[in-house]
């Protein structure tokens, strides 16, 4: 992959493409090699290789009680928020009173304020209206523009065609190539 | 004092009460007067030779027997510890991280009391080493079996949460900590309950049987405080090793979470 290019990953459920975003951020045993600017994996430790290729999955996790508490540059994410439609106050609620969508675009602002070099994307706007996916990819250009690569998963076919050129369809254990 | 020996019928006049029991399940529909006769017949046979396995051994007083019959108890115990898990690891790790641990806390705590406190000589004395090693091992045991039951059900619980902090980059200490942390309070638990609840709900067994005995309270009392002071040394070595081990299994050198090496159910 280029820096800069974003490549929608696209297969019917159950076919293994969540299973593939994992394997690139060694989430999961896998073999293979892999490298990012010319390092390879094996040179790094996990935690290195997935500050740099962060994956961000189709369920949110979270950790401790209140949204602030999950982010390692509280300042920077509240400005994504307000980018992504999310009230400002948000940081301070309890985790437990978040709604789907909120907590989608929370853990993509979590995972892009560590300034990773790849994202890996699992269904990053599934939950989200139009307004806020338009959001959300308008900040997936900009990533992608200051030379950040996006892998993603999603049954959007418009999405991939907005958001990639290349498109990896999986399907019966085979990985094939198009152009969109 | 004189020391009370119990006829045969006395006991079979006490089983009485079980009978009672198995009555009472079988006319309220409990459906557990089964295991209740199967464990009270396992609880007689089982004591019974360990009776004669103790006869012989304290004439032996045999450093390799009383080993071996060590070694068996953990055994024992750790596939106690194995059958208790409702999620288990894979292969050998499922007893050897109840049966590891457990041989090194009690065989240590066993071994540092009877050179110290105990004095018996030759050290290794059936007679103190034994019931001393058994009692240490039954409350670690659970100790152990609680830890580990609860690392392995709240990493599966909060298996979402602690990819999320993996895929962030985070290490499989911070993210696997607040489980682990929590896991090895949860062992911890059924001592302090024991401590705190003994001499005011609780008489203790051994106190009781030793006073039964014919042993002055004063003494009993001094015994009971030293073996809940060993009791309490061994869960934590125990348990410490335990859920550490077991987080350190649930992991790999990648800090990837590895559920993989739980037995699928």
């Amino acid at each position: 992959m280029q820096g800069g290019e974003a490549v929608a990953v696209t297969g019917a459920s159950g076919a293994g493409k969540s299973l593939v975003l994992r394997g690139l951020a060694d989430l999961i045993p896998n073999e293979g090699e892999m490298s990012l600017a010319g390092v390879n994996r094996s040179n790094m430790s996990g935690p290195e290789w997935r500050r740099l290729v962060t994956y961000v999955a189709a369920t949110p996790g979270w950790w401790a009680e209140r949204v602030k508490d999950h982010f390692s540059d509280l300042a920077q994410a509240k400005e994504l928020a307000v980018g992504f439609l999310l009230p400002e106050d948000i940081f301070a609620n309890p985790v437990a009173q978040l709604s789907t969508g909120e907590q989608q675009r929370l853990v993509l602002i979590r995972a892009l304020v560590q300034g990773p070099k790849v994202l890996l994307l699992d269904e990053p706007t599934s939950g989200l209206d139009g307004k806020a996916t338009a959001r959300v990819e308008k900040r997936l250009d900009k990533f992608l523009q200051e030379g950040g690569s996006i892998l993603f998963v999603t049954h959007d076919g418009a999405q991939a065609k907005r958001l990639a050129k290349r498109c990896l369809q999986i399907a019966d254990g085979h990985i094939e190539e198009r152009v969109l | 004092m004189t020391l009370i020996s119990l006829s045969y019928w006395d006991i079979a006049f006490a089983a009485s009460l079980l009978v009672i029991n198995a009555a009472l399940s079988i006319f309220l529909q409990l459906g557990v007067h089964r295991q209740l006769v199967i464990s009270a017949v396992r609880m007689v046979v089982q004591l019974t030779l360990i009776g004669f396995v103790l006869l012989k051994l304290f004439g032996l007083v045999s450093p390799l027997w009383t080993g071996i019959t060590a070694i068996a108890m953990v055994s024992f115990a750790a596939y106690e510890i194995m059958s208790r898990q409702e999620r288990r690891f894979q292969g050998v790790w499922a007893f050897g991280l109840g049966a590891g641990p457990m041989l090194f806390a009690a065989g240590l705590v066993t071994v540092f009391s009877l050179m110290t406190q105990i004095g018996a000589d030759p050290w290794y004395h059936p007679r103190f080493s034994l019931p001393l090693f058994g009692m240490i091992l039954g409350n670690t045991m659970t100790g152990i079996s609680l830890g580990l039951n609860t690392l392995i059900a709240n990493t599966l619980r909060e298996r979402n949460a602690i990819e999320a902090q993996i895929a962030l980059g985070h290490t499989r200490v911070e993210a696997l900590g607040p489980v682990i942390r929590q896991a090895m309070r949860t062992g911890f638990i059924p001592i302090i309950n024991a401590m705190a609840a003994s001499g005011i709900v609780s008489l203790p067994g051994m106190m009781t049987g030793q006073i039964l005995a014919g042993v002055e309270p004063g003494e009993a009392v001094k015994f009971q405080i030293l073996i809940m002071f060993l009791i309490g040394g061994a869960t934590g070595i125990g348990v410490t090793i335990a859920v550490l081990a077991g987080a350190y299994r649930l992991t790999d050198e990648r800090h990837r979470l590895r559920l993989d090496r739980l037995k699928q159910v």
